[in-house]
Order: C-alpha cells, then sequence, then structure tokens
C-alpha cells in the first residue's frame, strides 16, 4: 500500500463516452528522465500506475497477453471487467503466500467495451474496484477531493471537459510551487471509436492550456491559493518527486526490494 | 470439461484417411511502383468443384502501408494471418512503432520456417511502402524462402498471370521495347485485366477482385467484379 | 527384489551389481507404448446442416438420422444446438464428436453464466473459437470430424458462419454441408439473390423445401428434422417435424431395377 502512496499521483475518469487517464510524471533524479506512467494495454484498454514500475511492467505484460489470446481465440476484445478480475485473482496469490510479496503498484484502467466506458482501480491488496473516477498515488487526497466535488458532472460532459476536469483533479496534487506542463504530464483516451491514444510532450501542450491561468482549487490546511495565478511553466525546474509528501514513510512501510 | 489433448506418444505408424489439407484456390497479385504498391486478390473460395464462398477476399491489410495476399489452404490463412496480426501487435507494444514492411517480411519468413516440416500450405504475397518512400514487394513460398521483387502473381492462377506480367511489366519478350517506368493508373488497369484473363482460364479465380492501392497515405481499397460460373 | 533395486544409477547407468555399460548413446529401456488411438474415420454420422440468414435473423436446419455407414441406425439424433439466446449451432459428420462439442459448449455457457457479468458467446465469438479448436485437433492430427454451423445474431446483425473438420472457415449468408453443398446450397443461393430481405417464414418454407430434395436424394438423410433459430426476440430450437413428402411418381421411374 504505501508503495503506492509513493509513487506520482493518477487521476482516471469517464463520461458516459470516454475513459480518461491522466498523470503526473517524475524524474527520479535531475540526470533521469521523466518515468512513463501510462502504458496502452490493447487497441480499448490502457493503464496508468503509481508504484513499482518494474512490478507494473509484468501485470502489463500479463494484461496484453490476456487481451492478445481473447482476440486470437474469440476475435473479440476482452471485457475490461474480466481483465481486472484477472488482475484481482493474480495479485491475490503473493498476498498470502509466505516469502512472497505482493505487487507493490496500483493500477488505474481505463478500457471501453460493449458496456461503455470503465475506470478500475486495483491495488497491491488484490482488492479492485469499478469507479467513476479515481486518483491514486503521493498527494492524490486533493485529486479525490476535486473529484468528489464535481462527480455529478463528469456522466454528461463532452471529451473537451473531462480532460479539463482530469487536468485540475491532477493539477490539484501538485504543491502551488509547480504546475502541469508537457514535460510532467501525460494522458491516455479511449471511446467507441477511439482506440486507446496516449498524449506526451508536445501533444499534451494543446490539452494543457484549456486550464492554463485558471485559479487552482484550494486545498484544505493550505493556504488559500493566491499564487495560484499565472503559473509560468517554463520556470518549474523543481520536479515535483523533490515535494516533500507528508503520508510517506510510516514505520510499516513494507521491504520492496526483495 | 477440458479440451486438452493426450500428449504425442511414438509408436507403430497409424494409416490415415484423411487429408490435414485442403485447396481453397485463390489468386493474389502484387506490383509496385516509384511511390505505390498494388495488392489484389479475388473474392472466391472454393474447394473441389464447390465454391464455398463468393465473398472472401484474400488480401489482409497488416499495417497503414503493408498489405498481404494469402492463398492456398484456408486453415492455414486463417491461423496464420490471426497470428500475424498478434505479432504486429506485440512489435507495436515492445517498439512503440508500427512494424516496417521490410521487418514484417522477415518475420514472415521465420513464421513459415517454423512450421518446415509441418508446414503452412500458404502463398504469401507482401505488398507495401519500404523505408525510403518506395513500393515493395515480398514473394514467399510456403516453407518461407522469399525475396524482393518488383511484381508478383500467386495462387492458383499465379502461373497464368506471371507470364503476363513478365511481358507488361518487365517487358520481357519484346523487341525495340521503351521501357516506361509503371504508373498507378496502367497498373491498376493492367491488374484488372489480367484477373479478368485468370477467370477465364482458371476455376479456382472468380467472383469479384479486390485491389488495394498502398501510398504513403495509406490504403484505399477497390472492387471489380469477375465472372461468376 | 524387483522395482526401484531393477532402476540405474543414472541415467543409462548400471543397475545395482551389474557393471557400466554404454548402450552406444541408448538406454536399453524398451517400453511397448500403445499408438495413441485418434479418428481417422467417422462412426455414427449425420449428413447435411443447412443454414441461412432473413430479414432480422439466422436459421438452422437438420436432419436427425445417425447413420452406420450406410445403415440407418438412428433416427432420432438432435444435431442442432441452442446456445443462448443470440447464438445457435449444428453440426455433421462423427455424432460422439458433435456430442463431445456439445458438452463443452454447454459446460462454457454455464461457466459464463456464472460470471454474471453481463457478457456472453456471441455467434462470432463461438465461431472463432470453434475455429481454432477444429483447426488444433486437425493440427495435432487428431480431428474433431464434423463441419459446423454457426448462426445468430452479432451487435443486432445476422451472422452465419461455417467451419469444417480442418479448419477451413468462412461467414457467408447461405451454408450447407456435406451432400448439402451440391443440393441445398445451389437453391439456398438463388433464393437468397433474388430476395436478400426474405420473412422469416419464407426462410423456413426454404428450408423445409431444401430438406425435402434431401430427403429424396441423399440416401444419409430422413424426414425428421430440427430447426433452430435466432431472431430479435431470442433463439429457439423449435420441436421436431416431419417432411411431408410425395411418392407417387415414384412408380414412373423405371430402367434402374
Amino acid at each position: 500500500m504505501e508503495a503506492v502512496k509513493q509513487g506520482a499521483a493518477t487521476v482516471g475518469l469517464k463520461s458516459k463516452t470516454h475513459a480518461i487517464l491522466v498523470a503526473l510524471k517524475r524524474a527520479p533524479s535531475e540526470l533521469s528522465a521523466h518515468q512513463k506512467k501510462i502504458t496502452a494495454i490493447d487497441k480499448h484498454v490502457g493503464m496508468s500506475i503509481a508504484g513499482l514500475t518494474a512490478d507494473a511492467r509484468l501485470l502489463s505484460k500479463f494484461m496484453r497477453t490476456e487481451c492478445l489470446n481473447s482476440r486470437y481465440a474469440y476475435d473479440q476484445p476482452l471485457p475490461i471487467s474480466r481483465l481486472v478480475n484477472m488482475i484481482g485473482s493474480k495479485s491475490q496469490i503473493p498476498t498470502q503466500r509466505y516469502g512472497r510479496r505482493p505487487f507493490g503498484v496500483g493500477l488505474l484502467l481505463a478500457g471501453y467495451d460493449t458496456a461503455g466506458p470503465h475506470i478500475y482501480q486495483t491495488c497491491p491488496s488484490a482488492n479492485y474496484f469499478d469507479c467513476k473516477a479515481m486518483a491514486i498515488g503521493a498527494r492524490s487526497q486533493s485529486a479525490r477531493t476535486y473529484l468528489e466535488k464535481h462527480l455529478d458532472k463528469f456522466s454528461n460532459c463532452g471529451l473537451e471537459e473531462l480532460i479539463k476536469h482530469g487536468l485540475r483533479a491532477l493539477r490539484d496534487t501538485l504543491p502551488t510551487e509547480t504546475d502541469l506542463n508537457t514535460k510532467n504530464c501525460s494522458m491516455g483516451i479511449v471511446s467507441k471509436d477511439m482506440d486507446f491514444t496516449i498524449y506526451a510532450d508536445n501533444d499534451i501542450a494543446q490539452y494543457l492550456q484549456l486550464i492554463e491561468g485558471e485559479e487552482r482549487s484550494s486545498r484544505p490546511g493550505r493556504r488559500e491559493g493566491a499564487e495560484g495565478m499565472e503559473q509560468d511553466a517554463a520556470g518549474d525546474d523543481q520536479p515535483p518527486a523533490a515535494a516533500p509528501d507528508p503520508q510517506v514513510g510510516g514505520p510499516d512501510v513494507q521491504p520492496m526490494d526483495q | 470439461m477440458s479440451l486438452q489433448m493426450e500428449q504425442h506418444e511414438y509408436g507403430t505408424p497409424m494409416q490415415r484417411y484423411w487429408s490435414p489439407y485442403a485447396m481453397n484456390g485463390g489468386t493474389g497479385l502484387a506490383v509496385s511502383g516509384a511511390d505505390f504498391a498494388i495488392v489484389a486478390s479475388d473474392s472466391r473460395l472454393s474447394e473441389g468443384f464447390s465454391i464455398h464462398s463468393r465473398d472472401a477476399p484474400k488480401t489482409y491489410q497488416l499495417t497503414d502501408t503493408t498489405v498481404l495476399s494469402c492463398a492456398g489452404f484456408h486453415g492455414d490463412i486463417l491461423a496464420l494471418t490471426k497470428y500475424l496480426e498478434a505479432r504486429l501487435q506485440m512489435y507495436e507494444h515492445e517498439h512503440n512503432k508500427k512494424m516496417s514492411t521490410s521487418a514484417i517480411a522477415a518475420m514472415l519468413s521465420t513464421i513459415l520456417y517454423y512450421k518446415r516440416f509441418f508446414p503452412y500450405y500458404v502463398y504469401n504475397i507482401i505488398g507495401g511502402i519500404d523505408d525510403e518512400g518506395k513500393g515493395c514487394i515480398y514473394s514467399f513460398d510456403p516453407v518461407g524462402s522469399y525475396e524482393r521483387e518488383t511484381y508478383r502473381a500467386g495462387g492458383s492462377a499465379g502461373s497464368i498471370l506471371q507470364p503476363l506480367l513478365d511481358n507488361q511489366i518487365g517487358f520481357k519478350n519484346q523487341q525495340g521495347v521503351v521501357k516506361t517506368p509503371l504508373t498507378l493508373q496502367k497498373a491498376v488497369q493492367l491488374v484488372k485485366d489480367v484477373f479478368i484473363s485468370a477467370a477465364e482460364r482458371d476455376i479456382y479465380t472468380g467472383d469479384s477482385l479486390v485491389i488495394r492501392i498502398i501510398t504513403k497515405d495509406g490504403v484505399k481499397t477497390e472492387t471489380f467484379p469477375l465472372r461468376r460460373d | 527384489m524387483e522395482g526401484i533395486m531393477e532402476q540405474p544409477f543414472w541415467a543409462n547407468g548400471p543397475k545395482p551389481g551389474s557393471f557400466y555399460d554404454f548402450h552406444a548413446g541408448h538406454s536399453s529401456k524398451t517400453t511397448t507404448v500403445m499408438p495413441v488411438k485418434h479418428t481417422q474415420y467417422p462412426m455414427v454420422t449425420g449428413s447435411s446442416v443447412i443454414g441461412i440468414q432473413f430479414d432480422g435473423g439466422v436459421m438452422i436446419a437438420a436432419d436427425k438420422l445417425g447413420s452406420y455407414g450406410s445403415l440407418a441406425r438412428y433416427r432420432n439424433c438432435s444435431r442442432i444446438l441452442k446456445v443462448n439466446n443470440t447464438t445457435i449451432m449444428g453440426a455433421g459428420g462423427d455424432y460422439a464428436d458433435f456430442q463431445f462439442l456439445r458438452d463443452i459448449v454447454e459446460q462454457r455457457v454455464i461457466d459464463e453464466e456464472c460470471l454474471d457479468d453481463g457478457f456472453n458467446y456471441t455467434p462470432r465469438s463461438l465461431f472463432s473459437w470453434l475455429t481454432r479448436v477444429l483447426y488444433n485437433r486437425r493440427s495435432r492430427f487428431n480431428p474433431l470430424w464434423n463441419t459446423v454451423l454457426v448462426g445468430g445474431l452479432q451487435d443486432g446483425e445476422p451472422f452465419l458462419g461455417y467451419v469444417d473438420k480442418i479448419g477451413t472457415a468462412y461467414q457467408s449468408p447461405t451454408a450447407a454441408s456435406g451432400f448439402g453443398a451440391y443440393i441445398a446450397l445451389p437453391m439456398l443461393r438463388e433464393a437468397y439473390e433474388r430476395n436478400d430481405k426474405m420473412s422469416e417464414d419464407e426462410a423456413k418454407t426454404l428450408l423445409e423445401s431444401c430438406l425435402r430434395v434431401l430427403y429424396y436424394r441423399d440416401c444419409r438423410a430422413w424426414n425428421k428434422y430440427d430447426i433452430a433459430i435466432v431472431t430479435h426476440d431470442g433463439s429457439r430450437l423449435e420441436e421436431s417435424k416431419t417432411l411431408s413428402t410425395d411418392w407417387s411418381t415414384a412408380d414412373m421411374v423405371s430402367g434402374y431395377e
């Protein structure tokens, strides 16, 4: 569980037609590039991660295989609910085996099948949840607060509105002195007529513009965001990873490097 | 209940009263030009003197710039194309890009040779755009031998069409000929003409012709009726 | 002393109390393995299955005869199966193989129902799965000796697929297997090309006339038959019926005695 809380935040939400993921990428060090957060699983489903990337890669490979198998055997995309169920069954096993550790990663899955768009959350505990909207990762409580506040607007809004909500929720996880930019933000969109598509770097600039200059929602326990106006993206030389997270590092942090 | 089959054990040879192969006919053809490639096939699926289907084209679009034509045993064609689709998806996931036509051709060769001693009974021709933007054609035998060419006909009427293409595109056996480069318009007209001829002589070719025209902008599809008897 | 003491110390090594002996790289172990039995020819067989799409649905029909070679052995073998509310299938060829396949399909439908996630087999998914199963069996030289038609409504559109024992598979608005490919298929195609939006009743009359001609001409056919229909209202396997036939012209046939 703690590994998920330490991972950079990611937000998923859906309308009646689209499911989207937005994620905050961070660079572990000055020398490193920003780590990829959103991965395509199949044409109709993609995921974003919070936690151990190595574990996420294993799970993504597993899901890709299952999706390919479904298309090979049944000539149809794997229903998202069944895919997530498989993840649940797979992750449950190491939770009760001696000498093994759970997958140290939480996933948000966005997918589209004949039942419509879906957002699912999976946990290291092998629990999974069918969500209308969800945020996981470091400081994600702020994003969840935003999502809860605007929950009733999502289902009927268009794609652009949905993206704006997603980006605003993600921005709320950032410390007030940083803002989203093309380097630290990526997005994935899926719908009935659109395969899962990832937007990152320059592709996401037009969407970031949509919320640029907006006043950020105030966070409880923090100074009311007077400085939230007109963030200069270029001035953001502080990677968000460096920001301290009050939730991180309790005494019950699990060993993750076996 | 499971469909798990028993392991194959060695023992005395067994007599067999059935063939794991059938010849379902069909003709494929590919022609390349300076900036285009054409892959065409008829849409008849037959077995013996019966026609299973008049609407089963044997061209398969693999990527935005690559089309495969398959003729032979339809069961193997289905298995092979399904497997290819899975491999293409895996490549895209691993490399974050579409597979190039030449890479697909190399991969298809190894896939076919992997079943060297129980081959896919399929005659494959790949048409597409190469890394330099030129049209390219790769032709295969059923066990994976392949080469790049500028035009090739394969399948049940392959041996009828190939000499015609040699003459018309390769300018073979012509005296004092001016070798003009092939235009897209001429190529499409030629493809229609040779298929009309093939449908006259080959009972496994007919019903309709599907022409896939590949340029850097993608694949356009044209259909053309052939005789249905 | 038998048993464990007979085992060599290591692979191809000496047995206890004996000297090491090179077997020219071969194991001295000789075991007789019975050859695995594969279906090389069918036993009890069903003849043709025929199917057609009509306006807003699909139907599949087959007679109920189980032949043992040329002997008309069983006269009440149902070869048509209702899979779920949108899917039906019918099979010709070996009847035991069909029963095996039917048991698996029925079990899989139950398993899927238990998941209760709102997803069911569609005609296309069942057809694709069957194609893989039949193709894989032929690739192991142990075919399921059947020709199967799968019908139903796929996303509201009629679907009819054909797959045979070696994995040749295609979709078509008309399909017929076995002897029906020669006798019924031309009749079905002619009717379909004349009117591809025929009504359910017209389609049913057409299939019945095909079955009647088959009964007259196919020595492995029978006058009792099953018919399954999928429409937007669901699927149903109708009660078995008997064809009305007229043999009065039989007296006129002469010269073959």
